[in-house]
């Protein structure tokens, strides 16, 4: 017998199902919650658009992100950018998690959760900001949103800050599309988009 | 994982790569009652601790360093001294599934080592923490860390002699 099989068995004298480390990773959310370094909560939603990731800290929502984005290089981002205190910790997304699914069933057209904007700044932030305006059902051009902004000639930088928001859905930037009516991009996917606009036009 | 030395993984990903190891080694050290407290308390510290670690720590001997710690409050905490010493050996738990014969008397011949030789087992052999960081946790030199963790596990291979048929588990 080798050294390697002696350990081997030693380890197999302890162990550890899923479950009993499941419900010790549950208390040390909740405990990390309580001392006040749970910097960033996140669960995955499973939705007519795919699996969603979203994450929080304790100012509000900070993050959505479509499985196309990778989840798990999304939360090297937030590990990155925010902090590296990141648990799996469902509670902290049960108000949104409840909004969510209200929106997909079409029983609510805006959301009501605080949000975190951490994650973005300039003017980038100032288009976010002004896509709550495009209401429910309706849509608006990129050079009709940089004309909100009163930077008519921004239209590529609307584009952008589209591109790159980090809370789609939840801030419509799926509202906007091409002057011609045409889609235009989306950061989840052009399919994605589609069922979005359709289910608020329905 | 590729992470460049500013980067670090987020905390989630040392739960999950380091969770099983870290509660074994708690087990073996202070008993199944205690374990989980001792668990849950490593990981709380760590966390409070992790953005301040180093990006080139050797982040599993960082926490069975802290699981150390945190097990000898956990054992004060219980009314017990400083150092935990052998529990009542975990009993053949038949609830538990896939736990053989020769699971339980490991565990209880482990729970049965002098505490010097179980403690260098738990953190060398379950915990793979280098002989020299053992040495710093238990006292005395590298060399009499190496000589507890071989003694241990000398006494180890005696129950799974045993335990096991003469042909030994293929």
């Amino acid at each position: 017998m080798t050294t390697d099989e002696l350990l081997n068995a030693v380890t197999g004298a302890f162990p550890v199902d899923a479950e009993h480390l499941g419900a010790l990773h549950a208390r040390l959310a909740a405990a990390a919650d309580g001392a006040g370094i749970l910097d960033v909560a996140y669960r995955t939603l499973d939705t007519p658009v795919g699996s969603l990731l979203l994450a929080a800290t304790p100012i509000g929502l900070v993050r959505v992100a479509y499985g196309a984005e990778d989840h798990d290089a999304v939360l090297s981002q937030l590990s990155q950018r925010i902090s590296p205190r990141i648990l799996e910790a469902p509670a902290r997304l049960d108000a949104v998690t409840r909004e969510l699914d209200e929106y997909f069933e079409g029983r609510r057209r805006q959301f009501e959760v605080a949000l975190d904007w951490s994650l973005s700044s300039g003017y980038r932030s100032v288009v976010l900001h002004r896509l709550a305006d495009i209401a429910y059902g309706r849509r608006a051009s990129y050079t009709e949103v940089a004309r909100l902004t009163d930077n008519p000639k921004a239209v590529r930088a609307v584009g952008s800050a589209c591109a790159t928001n980090p809370l789609p859905v939840v801030v419509p930037c799926h509202r906007v599309v091409r002057s011609d009516g045409s889609m235009g991009g989306y950061l989840g996917g052009l399919e994605a988009k589609r069922v979005l606009l359709a289910l608020e036009s329905s | 994982m590729t992470s460049t030395p500013t980067t670090k993984v987020p905390f989630e990903a040392i739960v999950a790569l380091h969770g099983a190891t870290v509660l074994r080694v708690c087990r073996a050290v202070i008993g199944p009652n205690e374990a989980d407290d001792a668990w849950s308390e490593t990981f709380l510290a760590a966390m409070r601790a992790y953005p301040e670690l180093p990006a080139d720590a050797n982040v599993p001997a960082w926490l069975v360093t802290i699981a150390h710690r945190k097990s000898i409050d956990v054992g004060r905490a219980a009314g017990r001294r400083a150092l935990p010493v052998a529990e009542p050996p975990e009993q053949p738990s038949l609830d538990q599934p896939g736990r053989t014969e020769l699971d339980a008397d490991l565990a209880a011949a482990l729970g049965a080592l002098a505490t010097k030789q179980r403690l260098a087992v738990a953190y060398h052999y379950l915990g793979g923490l280098p002989y020299a960081e053992v040495a710093e946790l238990l006292g005395g030199t590298t060399e009499s860390a190496r000589r507890a963790a071989a003694d241990g596990m000398a006494n180890l291979r005696t129950t799974y002699r045993g335990v096991t048929p003469e042909s030994g588990i293929t």
